[in-house]
C-alpha cells in the first residue's frame, strides 16, 4: 500500500459484551457492533462510509477517536497505532484528530458562549494567551461564516444550520489533519445541509483537511467523498471510488442500497428498475453465518451461508474496488 | 359514495392555522389551498416548520386546543365542509374514511397493547363486527401488509417488532376500514433507506388495490419523484408552489423551488457538480418579515417583494406559484440561475 496514507485501519473489532443477572454477573452474549474492519484513508481525501442504522459506522469512529476501546486490530495514524499510545501520547494526536457530532442540538453545551465553545480546545491545549485565543475564536467564527460579532452569543440563539457550523469552527480550531464526521448534516434541511457541504469541501481545499465522513445517506456520501465504504452489520462489504461505486456496484447490498434512494427527477425514477430488499437487518448478537447478507440477499446460493467471502480487489483498471461477495467477479 | 365536482375528493381552501404561543401568535398554515382528486396522490413537500404537518393534522381537526386554532377556512370532504361538523361526526370520519399513518412508527403504537388489539380497535369503532370476526379481519390487514407469519403475531406487542414492522403496523390500521383518503404524514423518514423502498412500494400497491387517494407529506423531493403524481411545495406556512411533479421538478417557477432542487446532493451526479443551496435559513413563523416570507434568502427579489406579499396564482393551466417574478421565469426573460 501506498505510503500516504494518513489513517489505516486493520481489522478493527469491537464487541459490547452483555452480561445478565445482577451480583454475579454471567456473560450472556456478544454485540458485535464491529466485527473486522479494515481500510485506509490517504492524505487530503474524503472517505465515505455509509450504511444502514447498527452497521457499526459511528462506533467505528469512536473506537478510533478512542472514546471506547476497541476489542481487537490497529489503527495507523501517520503510522503510529493510536491504540498502544499512552495518555500523554494520544492527548498530542488528538489536536490532529478532530470530530464534528451529528446533531448540532446536543453536542453544544446550552450554558456555554459559542465563543467558549470554540475556544475550549485552544485552552485545552494551552495554544497562546486568552488574547490571542479570542482573536482566533473570532477568526474561526469569520471562516465558518458566522458573524465574529456573535461570539457572545449561546447557541439557542442559532439556526440548526448555524450550530453545525459552530461544530464545525470547534474541530478546526487546533488546525488538525484529520476530521472525523459523523454524520454531520443529517439533522439538517436540505438547503441548510447544501450550506454545511459546501463549506465543507471548501475548508477541505483551504485547510488540506483529509475527512472520515460518516453517513447513511448514500446520495450525500457519494457527493462529498472520493472514495466510499458500505457497510453492512459490522463489516465491509465494498469499496471503491465514489463513481464506479455508483456506476457499477459488485456487491448485491450496495446494489439494493442504491436502489432504494429514490432520485429527485420524475422521468429517470419511471424508467429506473428497482431492487426491493426484503426484510430486516439482523441482529449482530447473533449474525447470520457465511455472508452476513445472505438472508436478504436476492442472489444468494448454497455456499454464501456456509463460508464467508474475503474483500477482494476485482478492478482491472488500477482503481482499487474491493467487494466481499462470492459472486462479485461475475457481475464485474 | 357520491362525489361532488370533478372527481375532487378533498378540497382544502385558504386554511390558517394559528397557534398562540407566550411569545406571539405562530401562523404556522397560513392560506393553504389544494384539491386531491380521487385516486391520486399528492405530495407536500418542505423543511421543518413550513406547515405540512400542521396541514395534515387540520384536515382530520387533530389540532391542540387551545393553543392552536384553526382560524379561517373550508375542508370539503365529499360535498361537507369538516370543520362545520360535530364531534360525532368527525369521529366517524377520522380511521375511517380519512385516516392517517405518523411519522414515528415507535411512539405512535400503544406500547401496552397488543397489535391486534390496536388494529382491532380500529376495526370494531366503526364496523359492526363481533370478536372473532374483527379478529380475522386482523389477521387479513397484517397479511396483507406483509408480516411474516402474521397468525403468530396478532398477540405480540409493539416492541417485539422491528422499526419497518411497527410502520407496518401502523398501515394496517391506517387501511382497516378501505378510507378513501389517506394521509402519511412522513411515513418513512424514521425508517433505513432500504425499509423505505419496502413500505413506499407497499403504500403504492394498497392504493391500486384500495383505489384510495394520498397526501404523503415529506421533506424527500426523491420520495415525491418517484410516487406522487402533484405536488406542492409550502414555505414557512404558505403555499409557494403547486403543480404537478414534472413542471416542479424541470421548470420550477419559484425561487425557492428552484433553490430546493439546486440543494440536494443526487446520486446520478458527478462529485465535481457544486451545490447551489439557498442563503440562509428559514425565517421565525412568529415575526415573518413584510411582503414575501422569502424574499430575504432570495436572491431574485426586488423592491416589490418588500412591499406586498404576492398573490398564490394560476399562472398557466395547472400551475399555480406565488411569486412576483414567476412571469419571467415562466417566458423565459429571467434565467433560473
Amino acid at each position: 500500500m501506498d505510503n500516504n496514507n494518513i489513517l489505516e485501519v486493520k481489522n478493527l473489532k469491537k464487541y459490547f459484551t452483555l452480561r445478565s443477572g445482577f451480583l454475579f454477573q454471567k456473560f450472556t452474549g456478544s454485540v458485535k457492533a464491529v466485527d473486522g474492519v479494515s481500510f485506509h484513508i490517504k492524505e487530503g481525501e474524503t472517505f465515505g462510509l455509509v450504511g444502514e442504522s447498527g452497521c457499526g459506522k459511528s462506533t467505528t469512529a469512536r473506537v478510533i477517536l478512542r472514546l471506547t476501546n476497541p476489542t481487537s486490530g490497529c489503527a495507523l495514524y501517520n503510522g503510529a497505532d493510536l491504540f498502544k499510545l499512552s495518555r500523554k501520547q494520544m492527548f498530542k494526536v488528538r489536536r490532529e484528530i478532530q470530530v464534528i457530532f451529528q446533531d448540532p442540538y446536543a453536542s453544544l453545551s446550552p450554558r456555554m458562549t459559542i465563543g467558549d465553545i470554540v475556544g475550549e480546545p485552544l485552552e485545552i491545549h494551552g495554544v497562546g494567551n486568552k488574547g490571542y485565543r479570542r482573536k482566533k475564536v473570532k477568526k474561526l467564527l469569520k471562516v465558518v461564516g458566522l458573524n465574529p460579532e456573535h461570539i457572545n452569543r449561546y447557541p439557542h440563539e442559532f439556526s440548526g444550520g448555524q450550530r453545525q457550523r459552530v461544530g464545525v469552527a470547534r474541530a478546526l480550531a487546533l488546525t488538525p489533519k484529520l476530521i472525523l464526521c459523523d454524520e454531520p448534516v443529517s439533522a439538517l434541511d436540505v438547503s441548510v445541509q447544501a450550506q454545511i457541504l459546501n463549506l465543507m469541501s471548501d475548508l477541505q481545499k483551504e485547510f488540506n483537511l483529509t475527512y472520515l465522513f460518516i453517513a447513511h445517506d448514500l446520495s450525500v456520501v457519494k457527493h462529498i467523498s472520493n472514495r466510499i465504504g458500505v457497510m453492512y452489520l459490522g463489516k465491509i462489504v465494498e469499496v471503491a471510488d465514489s463513481w464506479d461505486l455508483y456506476k457499477k456496484p459488485l456487491h448485491p447490498y450496495t446494489r439494493g442500497l442504491l436502489s432504494a434512494i429514490p432520485i429527485p427527477d420524475p422521468e429517470l425514477e419511471k424508467k429506473r428498475k428497482r431492487i426491493i430488499l426484503e426484510g430486516d437487518v439482523p441482529s449482530p448478537i447473533n449474525p447470520p453465518s457465511g455472508c452476513r447478507f445472505h438472508p436478504r440477499c436476492p442472489n444468494a446460493e448454497e455456499i454464501c451461508s456456509k463460508e464467508e467471502p474475503e474483500l477482494k480487489n476485482y478492478s482491472k483498471n488500477g482503481n482499487e474496488h474491493l467487494a466481499a461477495c462470492f459472486f462479485a467477479g461475475k457481475s464485474f | 359514495m357520491s362525489f361532488s365536482e370533478n372527481n375532487k375528493i378533498l378540497e382544502v381552501k385558504n386554511l390558517k392555522t394559528y397557534f398562540y404561543t407566550d411569545g406571539g401568535i405562530v401562523k404556522a398554515v397560513d392560506g393553504v389551498s389544494f384539491d386531491l382528486k380521487v385516486g391520486e396522490t399528492l405530495g407536500i413537500v418542505g423543511e421543518t416548520g413550513s406547515g405540512k404537518s400542521v396541514t395534515a393534522l387540520s384536515i382530520l381537526k387533530l389540532i391542540q386546543q387551545p393553543i392552536g386554532k384553526i382560524v379561517s377556512g373550508e375542508i370539503i370532504f365529499d360535498g361537507k365542509n369538516l370543520l362545520k361538523m360535530s364531534k360525532a361526526e368527525l369521529q366517524n370520519l377520522r380511521g375511517n374514511k380519512i385516516s392517517m399513518i405518523f411519522q414515528d412508527p415507535m411512539t405512535s403504537l400503544n406500547p401496552v397493547y397488543t397489535i391486534s388489539n390496536q388494529i382491532m380497535e380500529s376495526i370494531t369503532t366503526h364496523r359492526k363486527l363481533n370478536k372473532k370476526e374483527a379478529k380475522k379481519e386482523c389477521l387479513k390487514l397484517l397479511e396483507m401488509v406483509g408480516i411474516p407469519e402474521a397468525k403468530n403475531r396478532l398477540g405480540s406487542y409493539p416492541y417485539e417488532f422491528s422499526g419497518g414492522m411497527k410502520q407496518r403496523v401502523m398501515i394496517a390500521m391506517a387501511i382497516a376500514n378501505s378510507p378513501s383518503v389517506l394521509i402519511a404524514d412522513e411515513p418513512t423518514t424514521a425508517l433505513d433507506v432500504t425499509i423505505q423502498a419496502q413500505i413506499l412500494e407497499l403504500m403504492n400497491e394498497l392504493k391500486k388495490k384500495t383505489k384510495s387517494s394520498i397526501i404523503i407529506i415529506t421533506h424527500d423531493l426523491g420520495v415525491v419523484a418517484k410516487y406522487a403524481k402533484r405536488v406542492m411545495v409550502m414555505y414557512a406556512g404558505k403555499p409557494v408552489e403547486f403543480s404537478v411533479v414534472d413542471d416542479i421538478y424541470y421548470k420550477p417557477l419559484h425561487p425557492y423551488t428552484i433553490g430546493l432542487m439546486g440543494s440536494i446532493a443526487r446520486l446520478d451526479k458527478k462529485q465535481e457538480e457544486r451545490l447551489t443551496p439557498i442563503e440562509g435559513s428559514p425565517p421565525s413563523l412568529i415575526d415573518l418579515p413584510k411582503g414575501c416570507v422569502f424574499r430575504k434568502r432570495c436572491k431574485f427579489a426586488v423592491e416589490e417583494c418588500r412591499k406586498k406579499y404576492p398573490q398564490f396564482v394560476e399562472i398557466e393551466e395547472n400551475h399555480w406559484v406565488a411569486c412576483h417574478r414567476a412571469g419571467e421565469f415562466l417566458d423565459g426573460s429571467l434565467s433560473r440561475i
